[in-house]
């Protein structure tokens, strides 16, 4: 009898601890879902990108957890999958990049990362990427080459790169009649600020033959002083000067060419200078040609869905949300509905990573700034809708954008399979405006 | 033609007369203590952050618009007053006599401190303080507008070396530091006292670094890690013109200002490597600088 009781004893402890640790690790595995979320929160891209996508990014999962994001995004977290994110700071070069990727997959054991605004950084992951078979969004670097030059499984682009931005602004110019039989740039020296010159000069050459390049000029990332610049740019008396600067470098530039009159001179175009406009308030300068990435901020679609993010990030911050909460949110929601289509396909199950990116080629999504469609890098990189615009003062003196063209996702992005600036130069072909 | 020379000539000495008030700092504070303070991007940092914090308060009082300037010279005092006790006092001075790399590498310790200070302290949103730039209007050149702050800056270029070259060779105090520059010990067994010396052109060194900071603060977005193409291009101005030497850095930053400003308009490809060439050119035929003069041998 004290055998059979002793026997009894065991066998329920060890049925109570199987009981328990099925329990744990099916609450590990349908409870939760992890992401790193790798952004600049230090250094010279903090302030102007890192630190207010964050800002997007959090409000954004906070309102995910509780439920109060509206549809099609209103099921709790990941399809009822409670988000937890683990924050990581981008600054520090690729090689540094690479080593946090590692942890985040392999110590953290994150179900997904979600980052990168450094080209450079986005050119070393993705690789990474496919060899842990981590599943890996990219919500902002804008080189075009990371699905151009290569193909991977686990990683997706869920922003359009940078070509757009510059074709675009290319295209607003002729449409808008301005003149651009001379054109300058100044921007950074490095891939960004030498494929978004080339972008631009190309899509100019093709729209107008006769227009002459008068002034390249690629100063070091981050030299704050360009006094020099600005007088080379009005020497030259291009009738368009061209600009892919951002963070403090394009509020340098701006500060330091206003008082010298070269806004009033020449016809200043910036690729991406919305992000600088809550900083800079009114002394942000009016009649610039401005592209903000996609439809975002000032420019962004008058849509349900968009009205409630503009209110809730305003509500939260009491600044209204530039490009780049726009781009992080974008990935967020990317996410989401990849997982939950996932979850639809397999009986509502946590989906694992092949699951997820099976799901998530190909998908179309209705963002804030417009419909984003995997199209391009065999469903792997986004194409989205486009608005450029021109500042102006409003009777208080604010400064806002007016004059504003959207631009269909068809019209400014190549199709599948051709490289960005062999379909400038082809003359567009397919283009569908 | 002529235009376009003028234009060289004036970007080119707007852009030196920036480097060279940097610099100045640099290669003072080595000259007297030889230590190569890499922290002086830092203290030229906290220079613009302060400017950007005391000038709106000057501005919210209602005071006359005059008067910034010299806000702007309390925020640098302030700087170097609270920056020059901690530094040489409380760190450098324990490390007198030892290894200069150990220096080297306490000194960029102290730096990567001061950014993590400018981030507790201010946060990592930008500062903008454009206003005392808009004071001296514009003047024009030819066929191009200058900013007259920007070209008064050639004015406290030339005010700061000429202060600071009378005050080293003219009175008794600055012939007591060259005595102490050129061998501290017999100026110590002559009654001199070398702590005071070191601390006092400690602070003349991180006063010029913050003076650098508040002067360029009206012309840039004041944020974190403004500091590091200061403390590279610094560097550069000191290797040319031989570190420890006044004529030194004012030619070192004359030819990278001429130089860059000659890239810019005329070559603009060279532009990002005109520094390094000419640092690189100074290294191989003058490892010590161009004013770096025989020195006699110590028996």
């Amino acid at each position: 009898m004290k055998f059979f009781r002793h026997c009894l004893i065991l066998v329920s402890s060890m049925l109570v601890s199987l009981i328990g640790f099925i329990g744990v690790t099916s609450a590990d595995d349908h409870k939760g879902f992890k992401i790193g979320v790798v952004t600049f929160l230090s250094g010279p891209a903090a302030e102007p990108f890192g630190v207010p996508a964050w800002n997007g990014g959090k409000l954004l999962i906070k309102l995910l957890n509780e439920g109060k994001v509206p549809a099609p995004y209103n099921k709790k977290g990941f399809g009822g999958m409670e988000i937890t994110a683990i924050p990581i700071d981008e600054a520090g070069g690729a090689t540094k990049q690479v080593q946090e990727f590692r942890n985040l997959v392999q110590r953290d054991k994150v179900d997904a990362v979600l980052g990168y605004v450094s080209s450079g950084d986005c050119m070393a992951i993705p690789s990474v990427a496919d060899e842990l078979q981590a599943l890996t969004v990219l919500y902002d670097c804008g080189t075009p080459r990371v699905f151009e030059d290569a193909s991977y499984k686990y990683v997706f682009r869920t922003a359009a790169h940078a070509a757009m931005d510059n074709i675009a602004i290319a295209k607003y110019l002729i449409e808008k009649g301005h003149d651009i039989s001379s054109i300058a740039g100044i921007n950074q020296n490095y891939a960004w600020g030498k494929d978004s010159w080339k972008d631009f000069s190309v899509s100019i050459k093709k729209l107008s033959p006769n227009s002459e390049i008068k002034n390249e000029l690629f100063p070091k990332i981050f030299s704050g002083q360009y006094g020099t610049e600005i007088s080379a740019l009005m020497n030259s008396k291009a009738k368009v000067v061209h600009s892919s600067l951002w963070g403090g470098d394009l509020q340098s530039f701006i500060l330091q060419a206003k008082p010298r009159g070269l806004f009033k001179r020449t016809q200043v175009v910036f690729s991406a200078g919305d992000h600088v406009m809550p900083g800079l308030g009114k002394q942000y300068p009016e009649g610039v040609i401005l592209g903000a990435r996609g439809q975002y901020g000032m420019m962004a679609p008058d849509t349900p869905l968009n009205n409630w993010f503009y209110k809730a990030y305003m509500d939260e911050y009491g600044v209204f949300p530039a490009q780049p909460p726009y781009r992080m949110v974008q990935g967020l929601m990317g996410l989401k509905m990849a997982i939950e289509k996932a979850m639809d396909k397999n009986g509502g199950k946590k989906p694992n990573k092949d699951e997820i990116a099976e799901a998530f080629t190909g998908l179309e999504f209705e963002a804030p700034g417009g419909l984003v469609q995997m199209k391009l890098g065999n469903g792997h990189q986004a194409i989205q809708p486009h608005a450029i615009g021109k500042t102006a003062k409003d009777k208080d003196g604010n400064i806002i954008v007016t004059d504003i063209v959207r631009y269909k996702a068809s019209c400014v992005n190549p199709p599948n399979g051709i490289n960005a600036v062999d379909w400038i130069n082809a003359g567009f072909p397919g283009a569908d405006c | 033609m002529i235009d376009e020379i003028l234009t060289i000539i004036l970007d080119g000495a707007i852009y030196a007369s920036w480097l060279f008030i940097v610099a100045l700092g640099l290669t003072f504070v080595f000259g007297v203590l030889k230590i190569l303070n890499i922290a002086h991007g830092g203290i030229y940092a906290l220079g613009a952050y302060s400017t950007a914090t005391l000038v709106p308060i000057f501005y919210s009082l209602g005071m006359p618009d005059q008067l910034v300037i010299l806000t702007m010279l309390v925020s640098a005092l302030a700087v170097a007053i609270v920056i020059t006790p901690i530094m040489e006092r409380g760190i450098l001075r324990r490390f007198y006599g030892q290894d200069e790399v150990l220096i080297v590498l306490v000194t960029y310790a102290i730096y990567l401190v001061l950014e993590d200070v400018q981030k507790l302290i201010w946060g990592m949103n930008s500062l903008y303080v454009y206003e005392p730039r808009e004071l001296l209007g514009a003047l024009q050149f030819g066929s191009l507008y200058y900013v007259g702050y920007d070209l008064a800056l050639i004015g406290l270029a030339i005010f700061c070396g000429l202060l600071l070259w009378l005050f080293l060779n003219k009175t008794k105090s600055g012939k007591i530091v060259l005595a102490v520059i050129h061998n501290p010990e017999i100026s110590g067994c002559m009654g001199v006292n070398i702590n005071k010396v070191y601390l006092a052109a400690f602070f003349v060194g991180a006063f010029l670094a913050a003076l650098a900071g508040s002067f360029t603060a009206p012309l840039i977005s004041v944020q974190v890690g403004i500091s590091v193409a200061v403390v590279i291009e610094s560097f550069a101005v000191v290797i040319i013109g031989g570190l420890g030497s006044i004529p030194g850095a004012v030619i070192g930053a004359l030819i990278i200002g001429m130089a860059r400003a000659a890239c810019v308009h005329k070559l603009p490809e060279a532009e990002i490597f005109i520094m390094y060439f000419c640092m690189a050119g100074m290294l191989i035929f003058r490892p010590k600088g161009l004013f770096q003069g025989t020195q006699a041998r110590k028996i």
